[in-house]
């Protein structure tokens, strides 16, 4: 059942909150232990929320566009009182003073919240096998991942715990695991969406986003969670979200772009599986079936956007997780000087992966090596920027594949880091240059599991790609992708 | 500003930059709307942005920017689009453990401040950055790492500086401390910082080295901290200069490194070296937008600045033959409106400046207006008052109000007739007469001790209103 139709029959009285709600905690005993979806279930935590939903319904007093909509939260979103945990050892036990602005929106649109959702330690990953709590099962095949860094959040609503979830998206984060799980998830233009009270991972590159079963109920929690905040000085001011507003504008005359270097095309970047490619292409022919202008376009330097941001973000990275020194929260662990503390702590508190970033990101910011590294990482953004910009001034939107291959199995790839960066190439450049981007199944590969598609566009133009979506929504539910 | 005593031998001369970090006075911390306040309880101004909570956000407090660039064009800086950036490092009292300052674009950039005797130092920069909070390390050492246990309080977090450096421009410690005196008038002038150096809203580090006179290479410069005064950091330069020529004249160098000023010690031990310092890892601070101030808003910034004390010095100069110290004073006092009124209104400007300087020493001078102030200048300088009675009119004018001549009166000064003062000195001389031939035909001793008597005795015998230097003249005169 949709958030949408959730929210009608609970403002309408026709269902209560509290009913939606055990609905949901059911299913979350049935099959929970078997994928991990969460951290953390916050029973108590929903069951209040889910009252107050009620009880305002009875009382005849307005209530938000959520209302009785259970929901799942990454677990790299601040909840006061609530822990929050990034799936880190380092933060076990902490519990935020505060609610990021994110959770006060859906607080205050009558969202409720199931649980905390498992992501690869500080959404360092692509599988969320990365966790320091285990890695999360893909409800769809559990022999494999679910995607990542939010595959506990894509997991939550492909099993169906909640039929909203919140993700976040530095490399790919949202768009990647939604298309493994079979379900749209979407990352907002960089400012769109606040990221105060999100747990930083490469703060140029993060932002929340909406995962749903449909992109219609997409566009809805879009706009619940997109606005101007004070609080967030990179958010974008006097901007005013209506995606939903989009959802039945159709494609009639759009110009698309299928991007060559990242379909397969020439010079394109290796490893796309030859099923992601036929459904992209399919997915292309329906949006020229549905009145679209479609052609091929080339964006030299999308290729480039691994390598930059497997610079960028890790140097972010180090800086932001510095703070985890065992000097005010989380874990400590004790030593004789406050020097070996802080190396005892980090050294216990971190995960492989945590620590290999934050080594290649100290790396390429230290005297010496800036110039080579980081600097030239910059130059790079520079010009996909250039790049992309030119592209949009012939293009509404662009294509890609979401992801190179279907959910793969578990330990395919988590021993060779290299492997695992690849699965980002598509959802990359759009994180460097700030654009929204969407990812939408769109068919099943080979092996039966969903293939996502991708819809990228210019900054600001995030209800484009709901718009776009939901015409390829249509397409694959009425049997245009095979 | 009086002659600097020789700091170094000849063939020596001191090079000095200063680092002065100014805390301002602004109602909010840098990035959050915590008090900037002095405050009593440890961790009672804090917020998950100041104690850098996973998640939490820096906004920029406009007012610290605006107080940025008003220092910056009140040093004649250029002030241009600045960029906030993060400096990596490990520390307990940092919460982020990085500290947001600006880096290759700064605020504020090339500028000078001119002393009081004229001497300019350039300015390299004056950026904008955070305060870290305080480390109180118990037991053990004392010290970071061996310490039984440290105390960390985040009120200081986040309350933002700007820190103003200045090229090595200084040679005389009377310039190391003019320089620190007037950064400290212009702040006050502008009010964006109280600028107490005991409080620690100033705080002052030297960059300390020393070359052979004539050369004009830098040599290897050590920086000093933890200096609390600007008599500290007098003691400070001149004994690491002198550290240093002792390190040459044995030939050995010194090294490049930070050392601790000791003032109860008087001397400077050795912090961390250079070499071994960090690798700050400087990047652009991504959770904050370049500040970009328009020309508009940098003409705004002009148009709010009063006039600066070097200006004000200067007018009054040209008014007057009295000597810097009499100027620094009188416009570190505020009392230069004053006093320029009451020379427009026809009062001797010097006289009335070395009044101010020495006999209105006080907070609220506010009863003393340009006319009244005027007037009594001119009965002292019509030798209607002495100097003495002129002292005791100013005062009760200051402590209450009042115009001159009706104090005058009411105290029973009368300007007496030099008949009768003379008279008063021939009955002096008549009734004292050992003491009167020891006047005139002792040493200069002597002469000086007795001029000192007949004086005391016509002070007594007038209610000290006669006027000491025509006592003098007629000592002198009939002594002849
Ligand atoms: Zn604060």
């Amino acid at each position: 059942m949709s958030a949408r139709s959730i929210a009608a029959d609970v403002a309408s009285g026709a269902r209560s909150a509290a009913s939606v709600l055990d609905e949901h905690l059911a299913r979350v005993r049935e099959r929970e232990e078997e994928i991990h979806a969460f951290n953390l279930v916050t029973e108590e935590k929903a069951r209040s929320q889910a009252d107050a939903v009620d009880a305002a319904v009875a009382a005849g007093d307005p209530v938000g566009p959520l209302a009785g909509v259970p929901l799942a939260l990454k677990d790299n979103m601040c909840t006061r009182g609530i822990p929050t945990t990034c799936s880190s050892k380092i933060l076990e036990g902490w519990r935020p003073p505060y609610d990021a602005t994110v959770v006060s929106r859906l607080a205050d649109a009558g969202a409720v919240f199931v649980g905390k959702t498992n992501l690869d330690e500080f959404a360092m990953g692509s599988s969320t096998e990365n966790s320091a709590f285990g890695p999360t099962r893909n409800p769809l095949d559990t022999g494999r991942v679910p995607g990542g860094s939010s595959g506990g959040s894509a997991a939550a609503v492909a099993a169906n715990f909640a039929p909203l979830a919140i993700g976040s998206d530095t490399g790919g984060s949202i768009r990647q695991p939604a298309a493994f799980c079979g379900i749209v998830g979407m990352k907002p233009t960089y400012g769109a969406v606040s990221r105060y009270g999100l747990i930083a991972f490469g703060s140029s590159l993060d932002q929340f986003g909406p995962f749903a079963t449909d992109v219609a109920d997409a566009a809805a929690l879009y706009d619940v969670i997109a606005g101007h905040d004070p609080l967030d000085s990179t958010s974008i001011t006097d901007f005013t979200p209506n995606a939903v507003d989009h959802l039945s504008r159709g494609v009639q005359g759009l110009r698309v772009g299928v991007v060559r270097e990242l379909s397969g095309g020439a010079g394109s970047v290796e490893g796309l599986s030859a099923d992601v490619l036929a459904r992209t292409n399919e997915a292309v022919e329906a949006l020229a079936a549905a009145g679209a202008i479609v052609e091929e376009v080339s964006v030299p330097s999308a290729t480039l956007g691994l390598s930059a941001y497997y610079i960028v973000a890790p140097a972010e990275a180090s800086s932001n997780l510095a703070r985890y020194d065992g000097v005010r929260y989380g874990l400590r662990v004790d030593a004789p000087t406050t020097g070996e503390m802080n190396t005892a702590t980090r050294t216990a508190g971190f995960g492989a992966e945590v620590k290999r970033r934050i080594m290649l990101g100290t790396y390429a910011l230290s005297a010496g090596y800036y110039d080579a590294f980081y600097g030239k990482a910059l130059k790079v953004r520079t010009m996909m920027l250039r790049d992309f910009a030119s592209v949009y001034e012939n293009f509404d939107v662009l294509i890609t594949p979401t992801a190179p291959t279907t959910a793969f199995p578990f330990g395919e790839r988590s021993s060779d880091p290299m492997t695992m960066y690849v699965n980002d190439v598509c959802t990359i450049p759009s994180n460097l240059t700030g654009h929204p981007g969407i990812s939408v199944p769109f068919g099943v590969g080979d092996d039966g599991l969903p293939v996502g598609v991708q819809v990228l566009a210019p900054a600001l133009a995030d209800g484009l790609t709901f718009q776009v979506a939901a015409v390829l929504e249509a397409a694959a539910n009425a049997g245009g992708a095979t | 500003m009086s002659p600097h005593e020789p700091t170094l031998p000849d063939e020596w001369e001191l090079v000095v930059g200063l680092e002065v970090h100014v805390e301002l006075a602004t109602r909010t911390k840098l990035f959050c709307g915590c008090a900037n306040e002095f405050s009593t309880d440890p961790n009672t101004n804090v917020c998950p942005v100041c104690l850098g909570l996973p998640g939490s956000l820096p906004v920029m407090n406009g007012k610290a920017v605006d107080y940025a660039m008003k220092l910056g064009r009140a040093l004649g800086c250029e002030v241009h689009g600045s960029v906030m950036a993060r400096k990596n490092y490990f520390y307990p009292d940092m919460a982020k453990d990085y500290q947001t300052t600006q880096y290759d674009k700064p605020t504020s950039m090339d500028g000078e401040l001119v002393l009081s005797d004229g001497a300019v130092v350039g300015i390299e920069r004056a950026h904008i950055e955070e305060d870290a909070g305080k480390t109180t390390h118990i037991g053990g050492g004392g010290r970071i790492n061996d310490a039984m246990f440290s105390l960390v309080d985040y009120n200081r977090a986040g309350v933002p500086l700007v820190e103003v450096v200045s090229r090595p421009d200084i040679r005389t410690i009377d310039h190391a401390k003019a320089y620190v005196n007037e950064l400290r008038d212009i702040l006050l002038a502008i009010e964006v910082s109280d600028a107490k150096m005991e409080e620690g809203s100033m705080r002052v580090d030297a960059n300390v080295s020393v070359r052979p006179v004539g050369s004009e290479e830098l040599r290897t410069r050590c920086e000093l901290k933890n200096i609390n005064s600007v008599r500290s950091m007098g003691r400070a330069i001149e004994y690491e200069a002198q550290r240093h020529v002792d390190l040459y004249n044995s030939g050995e160098a010194p090294r490049q490194e930070t050392r601790h000023w000791d003032e109860d010690g008087g001397r400077s031990t050795p912090g961390r070296s250079k070499e071994d310092a960090d690798d700050y890892r400087y990047f652009q601070e991504p959770d904050l937008v370049p500040l970009e101030p328009s020309a508009a808003d940098v003409a705004a910034i002009d148009a709010s600045l009063p006039v600066l004390p070097a200006a004000r010095r200067a007018r009054l100069a040209d008014l007057s033959g009295v000597g810097p110290d009499v100027l620094s004073t009188v416009v570190e006092r505020g009392q230069d409106g004053l006093a320029l009124d009451a020379i427009e209104a026809g009062a001797d400007a010097d006289k009335v400046l070395t009044r101010l300087q020495n006999d209105v020493a006080v907070d609220d001078w506010s009863n003393l207006t340009p006319p009244l102030l005027a007037a009594l200048i001119r009965m002292e300088t019509s030798g209607e008052l002495t100097a003495t009675q002129a002292k005791q009119v100013l005062s009760d004018m200051v402590e209450s109000g009042g115009d001159p001549a009706t104090i005058a009166s009411g105290r029973g000064f009368e300007a007496m007739e030099s008949n009768e003062l003379e008279g008063l000195v021939d009955q002096l001389i008549a009734d004292n007469p050992d003491e009167w031939i020891r006047f005139t035909s002792g040493d200069d001793g002597e002469q000086k001790k007795m001029q000192g008597f007949f004086t005391g005795q016509i002070m007594k015998a007038t209610n000290g209103q006669a006027d000491g230097r025509a006592i003098a003249q007629l000592l002198a005169a009939k002594g002849s």
